[in-house]
């Protein structure tokens, strides 16, 4: 354990940045667990004598048009919109690798089925059919989770049974059915936890577009209802008033969106350097 | 004595690394005259390539000289600028390295690779670059080169393509030729004629030729001055004769030793100071099965078939004894690798049977033979000692897999004591226990596959080439510990290899295979002695061997 920490100190002197990114990703999930207890204004509540006012001491990132203090629903924002992603990701990640790694290990017609499925699925805008399931799913939350799950899914296939296979003909696999391993003991208790590694730098540059795919969509929207506090949303409700120069309605939870993919996807390529072997010893 | 062509004078190389400076090179002088070949040994690690690379300057960012001359034709090396080394490199003194297949350009074709390398040192045409590539392609003995020039690197075998980095090493004249393990990962009859090719093209062509080399067996087949490195030292420096018969240093006596000849057994590997017990272990006659005792193992006429339908392994049948060691040896794609799978019961045979201590097991599939009684009695030692541990596993978990998966123990002290008992037997120190895979060196990581597949008390042990990724002394040390355990517990091994000195020394009968199927078989000695088939003998002719009269003279003690 203590070598691993100091690899990554190595690494972390090398490139600041993935530091920089890790803090960051830790803030938003503070901030998403205590959010509603440290906001200074009712996220909900309207209060129309105080509407629209700019950016002040009072309200540091200005009120909305009902009054509402943005800086505190932005605060507010961050659980669902991390809630959102967190829960589709890892539903694609644990639906996509073990279909991956089964696909990369066994190889033949269930390889072939699979494979062709996914490049049908890729061949999708992915966006438009995450539209197209929250829209014939209904309206809600949950389906917005799902149809996020669903667009990620072929990456996390693709990406696993990619690192299974090279994986699958190593003598410590075939040294593991000599022990007695049946093949599916092999893939789940033997590869899976090896490729882990790998995955865990998709899943955080994953979590970043997760995030801006379930802001889109509430954008257009679908899934999230105002008034619930939520970014894509209030990009959506502020864009109303950016011709009257009311920038703060906008830039603010753009930039809220902005900052929290940087950070995930530079975590993912810091990770990335930490985990990648050649960089080792 | 003239001027030498290449001169190293008290080279230190270093290389910055994380854990700070390393000392590769420390202290390297020697030199090598026009025409002459050198040969430069040492096991891995010991800064033999690393010379081999300072020398043409292609050593990686991280190294650096730091003291120390490299004169070639009086011009020192590592002053050269950029630019004049580029003159240097590839004109008057070129390079080959180990894997052939990997240093070719796979999207370009070989003579077209070949015109590129002579068109980068010379001014003539396209066309004239062409032919004399063609030429070369005749030159390296390659057949039918008209077509092969347009072949790419993929429609070519191992030794072909080693063929082809040769002819472009020598396409513009060059007085130097450095080989970096030239041969190693052919075929021995392969490596052979790829070596005689080198030599006879030097010899032709006046070439000085630096030979990098593990192996013992091949420098003194083909060099006249020999040189001995050891952790980045110089430790010895003569003609191979006088190297084999009178070693001066340690290391070189340890060396020698540990590479095996035509006569050598398990117990002449290693040195008389370390040789211990093991010698009364082993000179015990083993007493001969009782008459009647049915074999352990009978495989009868197996058939392997892939998707495409040709038989990777056609009609095999064989049978082992209790406690007998069998050697099956083949050149690569000769289906030894696939018939010790099905053997070992990891992959199904298309057709045949095997029978395990009565019981036939053939027809079980593989997919389920983990269940089978017979699983933790078949155990296998695979090739690759790095490739062979789970990442994420310590040496202690590795050797506990089978025992909690096979032989019900659930964890706790017994757990413990078995696989500690099982790393003392194959001489692994027990505080290595909590490492990774990757903290271990390539013997560590050896001797704890061993354990693992002993560790449930097998009564027949696979080995697929167990020593092959491993050094010469290293070897020694593995082969006598497998030598052992066979006589103390009886364990019968099948031995895959395509190194027949090490299965004329481990194995009492040896089985030779060639596409699939069984050419020649028989009691190891005779066969090796006095081979029956045309294919065998030429195995047998191409091993490398270090003919030293007094070698054989202590043999026969």
């Amino acid at each position: 354990m203590t070598a691993a920490l100091r690899h990554s100190m190595w690494i972390l002197r090398g490139n600041p940045l993935t530091g920089i990114a890790a803090t960051g990703v830790l803030l938003l999930v503070l901030v998403a667990i205590f959010g509603p207890w440290i906001v200074p204004y009712d996220p909900i509540a309207s209060n129309v004598p105080e509407a629209l006012l700019p950016p002040s001491a009072a309200h540091i990132a200005g009120t909305d048009q009902l009054g509402r203090d943005v800086f505190s629903r932005l605060i507010v924002a961050t659980r669902l919109d991390l809630a959102i992603a967190v829960s589709a990701v890892s539903m694609s990640f644990v639906l996509g690798a073990i279909i991956g790694s089964f696909c990369g290990y066994a190889g033949g017609r269930l390889d072939r089925t699979v494979g062709r499925f996914v490049d049908v699925m890729m061949a999708f805008p992915l966006f438009v059919l995450a539209m197209a399931m929250v829209a014939a799913l209904g309206n809600r939350v949950e389906n917005i989770v799902i149809a996020t799950a669903v667009i990620n899914l072929p990456f996390y296939i693709r990406f696993a049974r990619a690192e299974v296979n090279v994986r699958r003909n190593l003598g410590w696999v075939e040294a593991a059915r000599a022990c007695g391993e049946s093949h599916i003991s092999v893939v789940l208790r033997f590869l899976l936890p090896n490729i882990l590694p790998a995955m865990a730098v998709q899943i955080s540059l994953n979590l970043g577009w997760a995030i801006l795919n379930a802001a889109g969509l509430s954008f257009i929207g679908l899934g999230v209802k105002p008034p619930t506090p939520e970014w894509g949303i209030m990009v959506a409700e502020g864009a109303r008033f950016i011709s009257t120069g009311k920038w703060w309605l906008v830039a603010f939870p753009g930039l809220a969106l902005m900052l929290a993919v940087l950070c995930f996807n530079l975590l993912g390529d810091g990770m990335r350097d930490i985990l990648d072997p050649r960089m080792r010893t | 004595m003239t001027e030498p062509l290449l001169k190293i004078d008290n080279l230190h190389i270093s290389f910055s690394t994380r854990r700070g400076v390393v000392e590769a090179v420390r202290g390297v002088t020697l030199s090598v005259q026009e025409g002459e070949m050198l040969g430069l040994v040492g096991e891995s690690g010991s800064g033999k390539s690393v010379t081999g690379f300072a020398t043409t300057r292609l050593l990686d960012a991280a190294g650096r000289v730091t003291a120390g001359k490299i004169l070639f034709r009086g011009q020192d090396v590592t002053k050269l600028s950029g630019d004049d080394i580029r003159h240097l490199r590839g004109a008057a003194m070129s390079m080959i390295f180990q894997n052939p297949r990997s240093a070719l350009n796979p999207i370009r074709a070989i003579g077209t690779q070949i015109a590129d390398a002579i068109l980068t040192h010379k001014r003539i045409s396209k066309n004239e670059a062409y032919a004399e590539a063609l030429e070369l392609l005749r030159a390296v003995q390659i057949r039918d080169p008209e077509r092969r020039m347009a072949a790419y690197p993929h429609e070519l075998s191992g030794g072909m393509c080693q063929r082809v980095m040769i002819a472009i090493a020598i396409s513009c004249n060059p007085v130097l030729l450095i080989a970096d393990e030239p041969t190693t990962g052919l075929d021995v009859t392969t490596q052979k004629v790829v070596m005689d090719l080198l030599a006879a093209i030097a010899a032709a062509r006046g070439m000085a030729t630096i030979l990098i080399t593990h192996d013992l067996g091949l420098a003194t087949r083909y060099c006249r001055r020999i040189v001995v490195m050891e952790q980045g030292r110089l430790v010895e420096e003569a003609a191979p004769k006088r190297l084999f018969n009178a070693p001066q240093h340690a290391y070189t006596k340890r060396l020698v030793a540990a590479s095996p000849t035509a006569s050598s057994r398990i117990d002449d590997l290693v040195t008389e100071e370390e040789r211990g017990p093991y010698v009364e272990a082993c000179r015990k006659p083993k007493p001969p099965p009782a008459p009647g005792t049915p074999p352990l193992l009978v495989v009868h006429r197996l058939v392997k078939r892939f998707d495409q339908g040709a038989a990777a392994v056609a009609d095999f049948s064989m049978t082992i004894a209790a406690g007998e060691s069998v050697g099956l040896v083949g050149e690569s794609g000769s289906g030894k690798s696939t018939t010790s799978r099905m053997i070992c019961r990891l992959i199904d045979p298309s057709e045949g049977d095997i029978v395990f201590d009565g019981q036939a097991i053939g027809h079980v599939p593989a997919r389920d033979f983990h269940r089978s009684p017979f699983r933790k009695d078949i155990h296998m030692v695979f090739q690759d000692p790095n490739e062979s541990l789970n990442p994420r596993f310590t040496a202690f978990d590795c050797i506990a897999h089978p025992l909690m998966r096979l032989g019900n123990l659930r964890g706790g002290d017994a757990l413990r004591q078995r696989v500690e008992e099982c790393a003392q037997r194959v001489g692994l120190p027990a505080d290595l226990l909590p490492r990774f895979p990757h903290q271990l060196s390539g013997g560590q990581k050896a001797r704890v596959g061993i354990a693992r597949a002993i560790a449930c008390r097998p009564r027949l042990l696979v080995l697929d080439e167990p020593t092959a990724a491993l050094d010469v002394s290293v070897q020694a040390v593995v082969l006598q510990l497998l030598d052992r355990l066979r006589r103390e517990d009886d364990i019968a091994l099948l031995f895959v290899s395509h190194d027949l000195n090490v299965v004329r020394m481990l194995c009492e009968r040896t089985i030779v295979l060639r596409n699939g199927a069984i050419v020649e078989q028989g009691e190891s000695r005779a066969l090796f002695d006095n081979p029956k088939t045309d294919y065998t003998r030429e195995l047998v002719e191409a091993i490398p061997h270090i003919e030293i009269e007094t070698r054989l003279a202590t043999a026969a003690l």
